[in-house]
This record gives C-alpha cells, structure tokens and sequence, in this order.
C-alpha cells in the first residue's frame, strides 16, 4: 500500500488515493481531503461526512448516495450541489472511506 | 550540468499528495441515452439502476420511454407495474403455474419486497431520485398518440412529447442503451 503525506500526516491510501485505513482520519485531515479535491467544506458538508462516517462505524460498509441521501434527510439534488460531478466517491473520500459498493 | 546538494542538508521528498482524479476531462462530456421500451417491473429497473449509477459518476443522462415504457412514466400507472412468470423461463418454474389465476400478484409482491429488501426504490420515487440527480426523462410522441395520453398524464418531470428524430439529435455522441 503506498503512503501519502497530507497535511503533515502520512496516511496509508490505495492506488487511487482513498485512505485504506478509516482510523487514520480526522476533522483536520478531512477539511484537507476536501481541499484537494476542489471543496470547502461548509456545516451541510460537514453533516455527511460525519453521517458516513457514523454510518461505517456502525454497518462496515460506506453508504450509497441513496443511504445519504434518505438516512440523513438530505435531498439527492443538494448533495450533487454539494459534492457535484461524483458525489457518492467524493463524500467517501473526503470521511477517509472505501468507495460505496452498493448499486443504488 | 547536475544540482549538488549541500552536505548536511536532505533534499525533500515528493510532498504532492496522492488524490483520485474526479474530474478527468476523458470523463467530461460523456453523454448517456437509455430508451426504455419495457413495462413490466422486472424490466423497468435496469435502465433506472443504470440511469442512477451513470448520473452518480457525473455523466448526463437521458432516458426515452416508449411503447410499452410509457407505463413507467405514466401517473396512472408508473407504481403500477408488475412482474409475470408467463413466457419467463427464468424463474425456473413450470411455466404453467404462471397462469394461474393471482399468480402474477404475487410474483410482483415477492420481486417488490426482495427490491425493497436492498433499499432500492419503487419505480416512481427512482424516478424522483434519477431526476434530483441531474437525470433528464422524454416521451415518445408515437407512444402518446398511439396511447392517447397528453402530458398531463405524464409525471410532471418528464420534459417533453419528443418524436424519435428529436430524441436521435439530442442525443448526438451519446453512448446508448436499448432496453
């Protein structure tokens, strides 16, 4: 597993970039995930990334756009505002999670 | 001509952090266009799992119901849809029992609940799902004369009557998807 430095931390990431290991991350270290990544991250942005990672401490598997979506109150259409373009991989790797496996 | 590095000194490794790339531009401007004919409900999800999947990972879509994939957008019948064991040989099951009388309700109960099972949604909230998410739904023209339906009896969502010219032109280099 490569390692990469962000934010002075040196975090374990797979090929692509997404943090392998969920216990390496922190509110600092997601705030600079979203900034690599082209966000700011706001009090709305903030509500999910902590409900994904609320959600993988408890179900073991990163949530779908849908599970967001539905789970915490969010309508779809204002998480694509907030993460647009990607928004179910994004929000994965801004909380330092796997990409979502499900389908919907 | 080669930089010496001072002794006593380290020069400093890579820093630049690893990131996915989100936004290649090989990924901007793909286009996707799904014509949904079906009107059964085992055969309407395929193209909204495919229309939601496509839409989450930033790629426009359009869906095009017609013929019998009207009933997908239609008000009266778009909860409506059901699913058959006649003429399906799939569920490895005498295909005569299929026609028995309450047969066809039940197997819609079963494929509804195993659907709702995985927390997908029923067919109209999918719909609302696929279009927050950026999705956009046509009509066929030929469907709706040939159904005498206007679109007043179309979800309020679908953008428009198209004919199949219109739908063929605002698809152009659209990848594409018959199902």
């Amino acid at each position: 597993m490569p390692t990469t430095t962000i934010a002075g931390h040196a975090v374990e990431v797979n090929d692509e970039g997404f943090l392998t290991r969920p216990e390496q991350w922190s509110d600092d270290l997601g705030a600079e995930l979203a900034r690599l990544i082209g966000i700011e991250l706001t009090d709305e942005h903030w509500k999910l990334v902590h409900f994904l990672r609320d959600d993988f401490a408890r179900q073991g598997e990163t949530a779908t756009l849908r599970r967001v979506s539905t789970q915490s109150g969010t309508p779809v259409k204002s998480i694509f505002h907030l993460f647009p373009g990607k928004p179910a991989k994004k929000m994965a790797y801004v909380a330092g999670l796997p990409k979502p496996k499900g389908c919907v | 001509m080669t930089t010496q590095t001072a002794p006593g000194t380290t020069q400093a490794p890579s820093t630049a952090p690893l990131v996915p790339s989100f936004d290649t531009p090989t990924s901007e401007g793909r286009k996707l266009a799904i014509i949904c004919s079906k009107g059964t409900l085992d055969m309407a999800y395929p193209g909204l799992i495919l229309a939601n999947a496509a839409l989450g990972e930033g790629v426009e879509t359009h869906l095009f119901f017609t013929f019998w994939g009207f009933d997908m957008i239609n008000k009266k019948t778009s909860g409506e849809l059901k699913f058959t064991m006649l003429g399906n040989t799939a569920t490895h099951l005498p295909q005569g029992l299929g026609g028995i009388p309450g047969m066809t309700h039940l197997a819609t109960s079963q494929l509804k609940k195993s659907i709702a099972e995985l927390d997908i949604p029923e067919v109209p909230e999918f719909l609302d799902q696929i279009v927050g998410s950026g999705g956009h739904l046509w009509a066929c023209r030929m469907s709706a004369d040939m159904q005498h339906l206007t679109e007043a009896d179309l979800r309020d969502d679908v953008e428009g009557i198209i004919s199949a010219s219109d739908f063929i032109e605002l698809t152009e280099g659209a990848q594409l998807l018959f199902i």
